[in-house]
């Protein structure tokens, strides 16, 4: 494995993809803030929220960069269109099940059970994260898939 | 009143019972007439009372001629029912159970439950049960299926519906009847319970039930008794906090505008719309009322929600939106028989896409109010402020379709006008107290000036000697009790006191009631006209003692349990339009608790929110 390569552009397609989904929102395609949600597991302050969201979302971003990367490997060979196919999965299981789970993993989301006790949490995002807007999946698929494009088509077998 | 059939009922006949994502209403004869799982939003399973043939009921009735009395356990929204035969008496709890988070993250527990216990407490009584749900609104057929002992199941979309009595039904078609005989002491139950995921929770009956309903009703009583306001009319007040609560989704913040769709605001008319959204306006209102009673938890709650679900649109609201911030639904009309022949029945609303500019004024407002008694903005929430100020700076001056909704198109409603006066005015004055960093001083204060000025010009006719609706026209409507509200003008001047007794002249069908405008024909008396009235007089417009004359007859106009619906009609009392209605319940809070501060000698929240920065509007003006 080529660990200086995985350590750049693993950092760099993270980089790509959080400044996509920060775009998307920016842009009224979604409500959903990953560096938000992240951040909030830590703090409610919404301003330190985003800031350790976004240290946590690089982290993560690297970290699943390895799985890309083990692929290419065991496949022997990288190329864009497959980091794109890797990508596409890895778009659908954050939607899918990734979604699903959160609201039981971060301590400061409700759940589609939550009442009639009120408290300030962050909604939950429903199926395919619906609730933050019915572009989100749109938004969150383009996003890995481009992690997944900038991966194959950059990081180089050893 | 002695009933033999299945009677009808009407909207005031009824009583609404919630779990905070979804309420049903209850008539006073014991039938479930209206059910949306899983939220308020959602397709009916009940909906008889828009279609009595068609909607579909669950029914828990006596079989001989009775009496009905009924009333909540006093502090929660537990409905009890009493039967009053000659030959016995039972009284049926009916309600949505509700537990603390802590508690429901320890037991297993329904997404969904209607929960319904009848219980004999005198002599011997008979009964009869009818089970007729319908799928979507009333236009889908539904297979009953028995799963064992007392266990039938229904499957809709991706729902299943489980009934769970400890007493047999038996399955006619799609319906499942049983008629039972009851003696001092028996008590049956029946749970109802919805699930998108398998396998679904069956909640035990028995003492579990039992239990269910006793932990619902302390913690409705532990949410009432929490509840600042010490008034003499707390048991009103309450009713409505109670009301209210039962209209916010626990899940997002978010406040909807009523439970139901399509409840007619005239009999046998079309204005008949969907209100199980959330509209800006009425949930900013609702926060002015949550905060003066105290319920600091559900105001964060709703400012998180609003923050975030506008976030697609800011800076620019829109007048409403879904429970998770999504665009209301496009409008369509149903096949339904509609209330008392009123059609057509709507699901989804077509003022989603209306500009209503008093709509920033009443955020901004709102945002102010909460600012004021509890802290501080974060950054990203003062870059939304500012943004809203600025989108009002640069559009005050459009036609726009105001408070009302008309379907007509658009004016220039002085009531948007002093709204968008209230939210540079809120925001000028957030500035001031060093709330806002970053408002554009100098424009905000501009343009305050010139819209102060133009509803001063304008929105004044001489010849009336009063306040009129839009700028440079000759009638007037219930909105413009506001002006003092907001601080835009003295409830004791000459010309707001002209305006009100222009406003009695034009808009009062007898009694408290207002008209919210003059309309052909005539629609109902609007419920929350009549306590801006109370506010008017109690802010100056007249004496303490008139205000609570008024407020005590507009009481009287709720019904048995306080419950108001949009409109009352002032020939028959009945109730008109969606119900429970969180507008007309606002309304009552904030009239009680106005009263209230008056009594006090406290100022007006909102009149303290503008009053550092009154004098600089004005100077903008010379």
């Amino acid at each position: 494995m080529n660990w200086a390569s995985w350590l750049l552009w693993g950092f760099l397609a993270t980089i790509v993809l959080t400044t996509i989904s920060a775009g998307a929102q920016g842009l009224g395609l979604t409500r959903i803030n990953f560096p938000y949600m992240l951040g909030t597991i830590f703090t409610p302050d919404r301003d330190r929220a985003k800031l350790y969201g976004f240290l946590v979302h690089l982290v993560a971003g690297w970290i699943f960069s390895v799985v890309y990367v083990f692929i290419f490997q065991a496949l022997g060979t990288g190329g864009w269109w497959r980091g794109a196919l890797i990508g596409i999965g890895h778009g659908i299981v954050v939607l899918v099940v990734g979604m699903a789970l959160l609201p039981g993993l971060h301590p400061r989301m409700a759940s589609e059970q939550q009442g009639p006790t009120a408290k300030n949490l962050l909604e939950p995002p429903g199926f395919l994260a619906l609730h933050y807007g019915v572009q989100t999946p749109l938004a969150i698929m383009i996003a890995h898939t481009i992690f997944g494009m900038i991966l194959g088509a950059f990081y180089h077998l050893a | 009143m002695l009933l033999s059939n299945r009677p009808i009922a009407k909207i005031h006949d009824y009583a609404a019972v919630g779990d905070c994502r979804s309420a049903a209403l209850v008539s006073r004869y014991g039938s479930v007439d209206w059910l949306c799982w899983p939220r308020f939003d959602s397709p009916s399973i009940f909906a008889a009372i828009l279609d009595k043939d068609k909607g579909g009921y669950w029914s828990i009735s006596p079989s001989e001629p009775s009496q009905f009395e009924r009333a909540y356990i006093r502090g929660s929204n537990v409905l009890e029912t009493h039967f009053i035969c000659t030959t016995g008496r039972a009284t049926l709890t009916d309600l949505m159970p509700v537990a603390s988070e802590e508690f429901k993250r320890r037991h297993l527990l329904p997404d969904h439950e209607l929960l319904r216990q009848i219980a004999c407490t005198e002599g011997e009584i008979k009964l009869k049960v009818a089970f007729c749900p319908r799928g979507y609104y009333g236009t889908r057929e539904v297979e009953i299926k028995n799963l064992g002992p007392n266990v039938l199941r229904l499957e809709i979309g991706r729902g299943a519906y489980s009934l769970r009595g400890n007493v047999p039904l038996k399955i006619h078609g799609n319906e499942a009847r049983g008629a039972f005989s009851m003696r001092d002491g028996d008590v049956l139950q029946f749970s109802l319970s919805y699930s998108e995921e398998s396998p679904a929770v069956l909640p035990a009956l028995g003492e579990n039930a039992t239990a269910s309903i006793k932990r619902s009703v302390n913690w409705w009583q532990g949410w009432a008794a929490r509840a600042k306001y010490q008034g003499p009319y707390r048991d009103a007040v309450v009713r409505s906090a109670l009301a209210l609560k039962l209209m916010a989704y626990a899940p997002s913040g978010a406040i909807t505008a009523a439970v139901t769709t399509s409840l007619p605001e005239r009999i046998g008319g079309s204005l008949n719309w969907d209100y199980r959204y959330c509209w800006l306006r009425d949930a900013s209102l609702t926060v002015r009322a949550l905060l003066g009673l105290g319920y600091i938890e559900e105001t964060e709650s709703f400012m998180t929600w609003m923050l975030h679900a506008t976030r697609l649109t800011q800076p620019r609201l829109r007048v409403l939106y879904n429970v998770f911030g999504g665009i209301a639904p496009r409008e369509k009309e149903l096949d339904l028989a509609g209330y008392f022949d009123s059609r057509p029945v709507r699901i989804g609303n077509g003022a989603r896409h209306q500009l209503q500019l008093d709509v920033y004024g009443e955020v901004i407002e709102a945002a102010a109010q909460y600012a004021q008694r509890h802290g501080h903005f974060d950054r990203t929430t003062q870059k939304v402020l500012i943004g809203f100020g600025e989108y009002v700076a640069a559009h005050w001056n459009l036609a726009d379709e105001g408070i009302w909704e008309p379907r007509s198109g658009g004016a220039n409603h002085t009531h948007s006008r002093l709204l968008c006066w209230t939210a540079l005015d809120r925001l000028l004055a957030l500035s001031d107290k060093g709330l806002l960093d970053g408002v554009p001083r100098q424009q905000f204060e501009l343009e305050r000036g010139r819209i102060r000025q133009q509803i001063e010009h304008r929105a004044w006719n001489d010849n009336l000697q009063s306040y009129v609706s839009v700028l440079d026209g000759d009638s007037v409507d219930a909105t413009l009790l506001r002006l003092p509200w907001y601080g835009f003008e003295e409830a004791q001047s000459s010309r707001m006191k002209s305006t009100y007794r222009k406003i009695r002249q034009e808009l009062s069908p007898g009694d408290s009631l207002l008209f919210r405008y003059r309309s052909q024909p005539p629609e109902g008396a609007f419920g929350i006209c009549g306590f801006w009235a109370v506010e008017y007089l109690a802010l100056g417009g007249g004496t303490l003692k008139e205000a609570y004359d008024v407020f005590d007859q507009l009481l009287k106009y709720g019904n048995d349990l306080g419950l108001f619906a949009e409109e009352i009609d002032p020939g028959t009392r009945d109730a008109l339009g969606n119900f429970p209605q969180a507008f007309t319940h606002i309304g009552l809070i904030s009239a009680a608790l106005t009263l209230e501060e008056k009594e006090r000698g406290d100022s007006h929240p909102a009149a303290q929110t503008g009053e550092n920065v009154k004098l600089g509007s004005r100077e903008v003006i010379s």
